[in-house]
């Protein structure tokens, strides 16, 4: 059964690169040892408006975060930038690692909560609600500066733990459709579930501006979709759930260009 | 008192009006997902068969048909092309497309396939349709419920049964 899905992804993964060699694009920027972005899924037409920086619509929320960055917030009087000046050298590769693990609180942070906890004990200024425009407009801003790097997360010592709980996360049917992550997004990239083609499920793009909600979104909203969709019950975003299948999710993708603002269907 | 008389007069009317209204349909769609939680109907497994239908009340292959293609409840069109339901769109194609049924298959071993398909094949990815055990964080509203009512799986077999 597993090697026939492995069979079925290798002949998906051929044929979708076949076509769109066909069409020219330069698919392999978008794909690293097999592992694809979901940009490698898409139709033309949304390749097409991510590939645009002036039609991306996602390069709202990246302008908002610029804008962020340097404004004052909190008791400190500080901004971001007070302290670390120009993003495009600061902040740049920054987002390959995340998430990881944080000593302190002994668990895993990605880069909203890494974000958050800046605000808060840099900058005195309140945690931004998961989901929130700013929120996302800010990481987006962050995760940009690293736009072309590869994702490159450390899952050794102290993050091991919680990449066997993600890995087993990503393994477990449940619902009531009784489905688990691994069953679309390893054994049938490529297909078509209803209207959609299922990508590997990777997390290079994000936050990404998905079409279907109409603005930019999280991983954890992505997550609480696909949750959902098999009628399990999700667990609240920027859960510890949450974040340890951030880490084995993001680890599967590893090496895979970071491309926020992604534009996905 | 008599305001409860005259509303339930009303209600009688407009039962009445209802039920001619949507005539063909015994069981509205997904009625069991809401309200009280049905009682399970009980099944014998023999080999790979259902031999026994689930109830008393004979499939109805014109209700199966719009049960099998209702978007809103883990239609078979998520995952199999289903040419005689050619008038949907966007089919699924990850799982075989469901042609010839009634040539293939008898009653008894569709409704094992529905009721829950991991007893043929284990690591199968097609959902049970009648089961509610076994299963990890299901959705508070859907806890003790199947994804098909009993009837739904007698319907579904009387008109997979008519793709020949
Ligand atoms: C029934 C099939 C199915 C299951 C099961 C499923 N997903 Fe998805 N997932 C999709 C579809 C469809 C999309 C949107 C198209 C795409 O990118 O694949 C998606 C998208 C995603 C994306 C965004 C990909 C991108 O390029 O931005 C991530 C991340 C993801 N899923 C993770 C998960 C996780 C984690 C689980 C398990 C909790 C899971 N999925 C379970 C169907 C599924
Ligand atoms: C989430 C995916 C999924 C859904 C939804 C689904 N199936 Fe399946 N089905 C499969 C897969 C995969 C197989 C391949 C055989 C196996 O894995 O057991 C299959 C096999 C079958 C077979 C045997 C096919 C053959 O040609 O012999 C029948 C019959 C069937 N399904 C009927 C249905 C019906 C009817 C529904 C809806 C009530 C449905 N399936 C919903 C995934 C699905």
């Amino acid at each position: 059964m597993r090697a026939l899905g492995l069979l079925l992804v290798a002949c998906a993964t051929l044929l979708a690169a076949t076509a769109a060699h066909a069409q020219g694009w330069p698919l392999s920027r978008y794909s690293v040892e097999g592992r694809n972005s979901g940009y490698f899924y898409l139709g033309q037409q949304t390749r097409l408006l991510q590939d645009d920086d002036f039609q991306n619509p996602g390069m709202f929320a990246v302008d908002a975060g610029a804008a962020m960055w340097r404004r004052v917030e909190g008791t400190q009087g500080r901004s971001c930038a007070s302290c670390h000046q120009n993003a495009a050298e600061t902040m740049k590769g920054v987002a390959t690692r995340y998430p990881a693990y944080d000593a302190k609180s002994s668990g895993i942070l990605n880069l909203e909560l890494v974000i958050n906890r800046e605000r808060v004990e840099k900058m005195g200024a309140p945690a931004l609600a998961y989901e929130s425009p700013e929120l996302l407009a800010i990481t987006s801003y962050v995760s940009h500066q690293s736009r072309g790097l590869p994702k490159a997360v450390d899952i050794t010592g102290p993050a091991a733990p919680f990449f066997e709980q993600g890995k087993e996360f990503w393994n477990t049917r449940r619902g009531q459709i009784d489905i688990s992550c691994a069953m679309c997004h390893d054994d049938r990239p490529g297909m078509l579930l209803r209207g959609d083609t299922i990508s590997q499920g990777q997390t290079n793009g994000h936050p990404m501006y998905r079409l279907i909600w109409h603005t930019i979104s999280s991983t954890h909203r992505m997550f609480e979709w696909c949750n959902t969709s098999m009628r399990a019950e999700p667990y609240p975003l920027g859960s510890p759930e949450y974040l340890a299948l951030e880490l084995y999710v993001t680890w599967r993708g590893r090496g895979l260009p970071i491309e926020t603002p992604s534009v996905r269907k | 008192m008599r305001f409860s008389l005259v509303s339930l007069v009303v209600v009688l009317a407009a039962g009445a009006a209802l039920a001619q209204a949507v005539a063909p349909e015994r069981v509205p769609l997904q009625a069991h997902l809401t309200g009280p939680i049905p009682p399970l109907a009980k099944y014998e497994i023999v080999g790979n068969t259902i031999p026994q239908p689930l109830t008393a009340q004979p499939g109805d292959a014109v209700r199966g048909r719009r049960v099998i293609a209702d978007a809103s409840n883990s239609t078979c069109l998520i995952c199999h092309e289903v040419p005689a339901l050619a008038e949907f769109p966007d089919q699924g194609k990850i799982a075989p497309p469901l042609e010839g049924l009634g040539t293939r298959y008898t009653a008894a071993e569709l409704r094992l396939r529905l009721v829950n398909a991991k007893l043929i094949t284990p690591d199968t990815m097609m959902p049970a349709y009648y089961r509610t055990e076994g299963l990890t964080r299901v959705q508070p509203q859907y806890v003790g419920r199947t994804i098909y009512s009993a009837q739904d799986i007698e319907d579904a077999i009387a008109f997979l049964l008519t793709i020949k």
